[in-house]
């Protein structure tokens, strides 16, 4: 690990000014802010671990905890909003049985909201591991989920 | 010496030295500007927002902080406007929703006439004036706790809210919490800060627990003087 | 490509590109900008390029996939030229169609083409689409027409000439008076004007100076930054090396929004190629001048597009922002006098030194120049990014523009400005879009964000919404903001559900009013214009939320209940079978009912029903 954190530090010339974006590649390396990581970066750079911590928690692009195999995001942005995404949002959290910015306890699914994706004409929009779905409707976000190996109830017909 | 400016506060004429603040003017000239975030110890902040004034400077009248805003010549402060009640009774009203226990917050709502919060009591106790945060920061140079979360989940934090590593238990976020939201004891030669434990040394002299082991490993550490040095108390060194 | 040392090489470099283009070559564009390829366009343009090789027309038909066109609601879009025919709705099968038929035959494909949803009309080329005709596409109207990743293509359509132009004599003082002339004010928000603020870094004393591109876009109702970002990376590059040259600075960062990886992955590449090709580093075609680039991506926090949250964040630490009674322009990133300006504000600078600031100032209303792109979204037929010139009416903006709202319902009001700005009603329909006339009316330029909404939509539900948000995007630093948006939030929450009390209006209207006034930054600054600009046009909503428990929208979940109209249900039993909770029951060709202690008022029910038989009230 020691190295593989290095390597990435070294990319930003051991600057400071670029912890952020340091901390980034690290989440992505480790798919979270793992925290023997976390205490590697504190000691390479001579940053208090407070700080690091700080940042995990203020960005919401960091997450402190392991996220899950499939990566749900709704964009929540205004468009969709108008758009009735919130009875989506209800819908996925109900059959997930976890709120927005969790993760299922068996790492299947990490569920988070975004702000406007820009893709507003397609709206409501769901990105999962990185596939948008445009024109979300409550039966769409079943068939997704469905497809994801969960069990829901879905009307056939539509 | 530095350069002095004239400024009237609620129309009194005041002199004071450019770089001060108008909250340090204000109070070196008996004017009282409630506050709580501010320290004279700590770099400008300016989070809790009571001690706003209201300037004009030309034509435009508008709200400062006055722990932060800088006096200039010719400027015309005043403390006490409509507008700027407003904005102390409401944050006093929103602090009194995290704590509505506190002598010095009751004692700041009294004097805006602000009995009782009209919003739900929420009793966080900690009203994130950042004082410990910031000590802990800029005086004692650790950096051993922070911020985590954000608006209103912001808290003050140790890092992973476990024990904190670069803690050196000198005690400074308990001494200067305005509101004795840190609790911190001494007992047979352990001192508790909130509810970690850091063990004491004892005077190779007097036999008597007077610092906490870690603080002086820090000294020794700051200082490159040895270890044994700093094992003595400053009555007996 | 080869370095270039001086403006003449690269003049001579941008001719010898013009030259080998021959503009009579058929030329396939597909739209590739995250909305089209939402729909799937890459696919398509794969399937184009394979298409190509397939009918041995390689180096004989040109195929580019370029940024967003704007008109992001009829994707996937494309352009066959040169005859300019415009196709939209492509399907990804359409490729060898198109090929075979328009572009070796010249025969128009009659079902891709545009119909005017008024006159139902087939419309063949672009410009002439109603969507694109009312529009003024200065800034953003390049994107069809390059590739964002060739920097070739830029330079075929005159790119890098406004720095030419610069480095062949202009002092950095005209430089500054051109743009001070010209009226251009930031399209981030605060509508500074740019002029002023470089006149600001150059004076300020220290060095070295940056300047910074404000790509964070956190309003959650605006993309046209990063379509820009996107789609024609260059332009904002030559903004920033125009900048950078009359302010004095040797380094620029642009800040992105991480959510945006496109964005992040032409801008990055856009930067390696103006490395190679010298136009940035040491001695930039041998004027002296040195300049270069970081990209940043941003942690995802709204508050970091806020200047000083911006540079705390670049800087390592949370974004917090800090008091600005000293302005970046004189302390900013490392203390260092800073000049930061938003992504289409910079991409306008090569546009006036093209053209001239008298050009400029022609276009636009008394205070407020140029153009300005909107992202028209929400209750609107033609969803999209739209680029008008200062001036125009709202109406104009919604009806011609946008085509109305959908469904033929009706227009309630348009939400502009995002998180910051406010609701308008219908009554100001035809007030001209300028900084100064949103402001009047309790709104606010903003990003750019332009929301429309129908009947169906909750004006409290709306502002709820905002406060959510900015509740969740507050940073937390002072009190107003942090606590206050909070408070606020729960008031509003308990009257969407049913539990206002009367004194709550006021208290809502002391508390905005304090907020603005106590806050730290720009957010809490801000934060209650959505709520206060909703009760001052709809104050009725709130009232017969609070005293009649009801929502006239239709909205509230709280105060709504979904009933079967016996005379439309039909029994097909679609209403049974999504219903999550088995509260809509029936037998097969029989009414069906909803039992309401069960009902959690998902809406699935209302949503599947083809015959409109599910009602809200
Ligand atoms: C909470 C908040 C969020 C902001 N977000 C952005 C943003 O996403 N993009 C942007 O360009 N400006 C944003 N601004 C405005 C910037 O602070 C700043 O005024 C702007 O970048 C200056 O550039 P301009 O003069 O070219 O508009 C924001 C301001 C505030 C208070
Ligand atoms: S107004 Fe809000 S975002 Fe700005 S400093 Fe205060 S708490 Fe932070
Ligand atoms: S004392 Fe000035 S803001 Fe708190």
């Amino acid at each position: 690990m020691k190295t593989r954190v290095k390597k990435i530090i070294d990319k930003y010339h051991n600057d400071k000014g670029f912890l952020v974006p340091i901390l980034q590649d690290v989440q992505k390396e480790y798919n979270y802010l793992n925290r023997e990581a976390l205490n590697l970066v504190s000691a390479f750079l001579e940053v208090p671990i407070s700080q690091l911590y700080e940042l995990g928690t203020f960005y919401k692009a960091f997450s402190l905890k392991p996220r899950g195999r499939h990566e749900m995001k709704l964009c929540t942005g205004t468009a969709c909003h108008v758009r009735g995404v919130p009875l989506m949002k209800d819908n996925i959290e109900r059959i997930l049985q976890i709120q927005a910015g969790e993760t299922t306890p068996d790492l299947e699914f990490t569920f988070e909201t975004v702000n406007c994706l820009g893709a507003c004409a397609l709206g409501p929009i769901l990105v999962v591991d990185g596939e948008y779905h445009g024109n979300l409707s409550i039966s769409k976000t079943n068939r997704i989920l469905k497809k994801l190996g969960k069990k829901v109830k879905i009307d056939e017909e539509s | 010496m530095a350069e002095m400016v004239s400024l009237t506060i609620d129309g009194l004429k005041i002199h004071a030295p450019a770089g001060t603040t108008i909250l340090e003017a204000a109070t070196d000239a008996n004017i009282y500007i409630p506050h709580l975030c501010s320290n004279e110890e700590l770099a400008p902040y300016g989070a809790c927002r009571l001690c706003m004034v209201e300037i004009t400077q030309g034509e435009r009248a508008r709200l400062v902080a006055s722990c932060i805003f800088e006096v200039a010549d010719g400027l015309e402060v005043k403390t006490n406007t409509e507008r700027v009640l407003n904005v102390r009774r409401l944050v006093i009203e929103l602090l009194l929703a995290r704590n509505n226990k506190h002598p010095a917050l009751r004692k700041i709502a009294d004097e805006l006439g602000v009995k009782e919060t009209r919003f739900p009591i929420e009793q966080k106790g900690c009203i994130l004036c950042g004082q410990c945060v910031r000590t802990c920061r800029e005086v004692v140079g650790v950096s051993a706790i922070g911020f985590s979360g954000r608006g209103i989940t912001r808290k003050v934090a140790t890092p992973f809210m476990e024990s904190p590593p670069d803690c050196i238990a000198c005690g400074s976020c308990v001494y200067v919490c305005p509101v004795q939201f840190i609790p911190m004891k001494e007992e047979n030669g352990v001192r508790t800060i909130m509810k970690y434990d850091y063990p004491m040394q004892k005077c190779r002299k007097c036999g008597q627990y007077f610092a906490p082991k870690k603080q002086l490993e820090y000294f020794s550490k700051i200082t490159n003087l040895p270890l044994e040095h700093f094992e003595t108390c400053v009555d007996c060194r | 490509m080869k370095k270039v040392k001086t403006a003449q090489e690269l003049k001579s470099l941008q001719e010898e590109i013009k030259n080998s283009r021959d503009p009579e070559k058929p030329c396939i564009t597909i739209c590739a900008g995250t909305g089209c390829l939402t729909y799937g366009s890459q696919k398509l343009v794969d399937n184009f390029r394979s298409e190509i090789e397939k009918q041995n027309l390689k180096g004989k038909v040109e195929v580019r996939a370029s940024g967003c066109h704007g008109f992001c609601e009829r994707g996937p879009l494309v352009v066959i030229n040169p005859q300019n025919i415009f196709y939209q709705r492509v399907g990804l099968d359409d490729a060898e169609e198109i090929i075979k038929e328009t572009v070796l035959n010249g025969q128009i494909i009659d079902r891709l083409l545009y119909v005017d949803p008024v006159t139902q009309e087939k419309i063949l080329h672009e410009d002439e689409i109603p969507f694109y005709k009312r529009q003024m596409r200065l800034v953003f109207g390049m994107n069809g027409n390059i590739d964002p990743n060739s920097l070739e293509d830029y330079l075929a359509i005159g790119g890098y000439n406004a720095l030419i132009k610069v480095l062949n004599g202009m002092e950095p003082e005209a430089i500054i008076e051109e743009i001070k002339t010209a009226g251009l004010r930031g399209r981030g928000g605060g509508g500074f004007s740019m002029g002023l603020k470089w006149e600001a870094t150059r004076k300020a004393p220290g060095l070295p100076k940056y300047i910074i591109c404000n790509a964070d876009e956190g309003d959650p109702g605006a993309y046209m930054d990063r379509s820009l970002l996107e789609g024609n990376p260059y332009s904002i590059l030559e903004g920033m090396l125009i900048g950078a040259y009359a302010i004095g600075s040797d380094t620029g960062y642009i800040y992105v929004r991480n959510e945006y990886p496109l964005a992040v992955k032409n801008i990055t590449i856009a930067v390696e190629k103006a490395r190679e090709l010298g136009i940035l580093g040491k001695d930039i075609l041998g004027s002296g001048f040195d300049f270069d680039v970081l990209i940043v991506r941003g942690g995802g926090a709204f508050v970091c597009g806020e200047e000083t949250a911006l540079i705390a964040s670049i800087e390592g630490r949370s974004g917090e922002p800090r008091a600005k009674y000293v302005f970046p322009s004189e302390r900013g990133l490392y203390n260092k006098p800073t000049n930061i300006n938003n992504v289409e504000t910079w991409a306008n600078v090569p546009l006036i030194i093209n053209k001239g600031a008298e050009w400029y100032r022609s276009i636009g209303t008394e205070n407020s120049k140029g153009t300005k792109i909107f992202a028209l979204v929400g209750k609107i037929n033609n969803t999209g990014l739209v680029e008008v010139p200062m001036g125009i009416t709202l109406r104009e903006i919604v009806y011609d523009i946008g085509g109305g709202i959908p469904k033929g319902r009706k227009f309630k009001a348009v939400q502009v400005g995002g998180p910051s700005g406010g609701c308008i009603p219908e009554s100001h329909l035809d007030l001209q879009v300028d900084f100064d006339a949103l402001s009047k009316v309790g709104s606010m330029m903003g990003s750019g964000g332009m929301i429309v909404m129908d009947d169906r939509t909750c004006m409290v539900d709306v502002a709820l919404y905002f406060l959510k948000f900015l509740e969740e995007e507050s940073c937390g630093k002072c009190t107003p903001c942090r606590e206050g948006v909070h408070q606020m939030r729960l008031i509003l929450e308990r009257i969407t559900e049913g539990n206002g009390k009367e004194e709550d209006l006021k208290t809502i209207e002391w508390m905005g009013k304090a907020i603005i006034d106590g806050s730290l930054c720009g957010l809490g600054g801000t934060a209650p214009n959505p709520v206060l600009s909703t009760l001052r046009y709809f104050r009725d909503e709130y009232e017969a939320h609070i005293k009649e428990k009801r929502c006239p929208a239709g909205v509230c979940k709280a105060l709504i209940t979904y009933t079967i109209d016996p005379e439309l249900c039909t029994g097909c039993m679609v209403c049974a079978k999504i219903c999550p909770v088995e509260a809509a029951t029936g037998e097969k060709k029989e009414v069906h009912t909803i039992d309401q202690d069960k009902c959690i008022k998902c809406g699935a029910c209302f949503e599947s029903c083809k015959f409109d038989a599910v009602k809200v009230s």
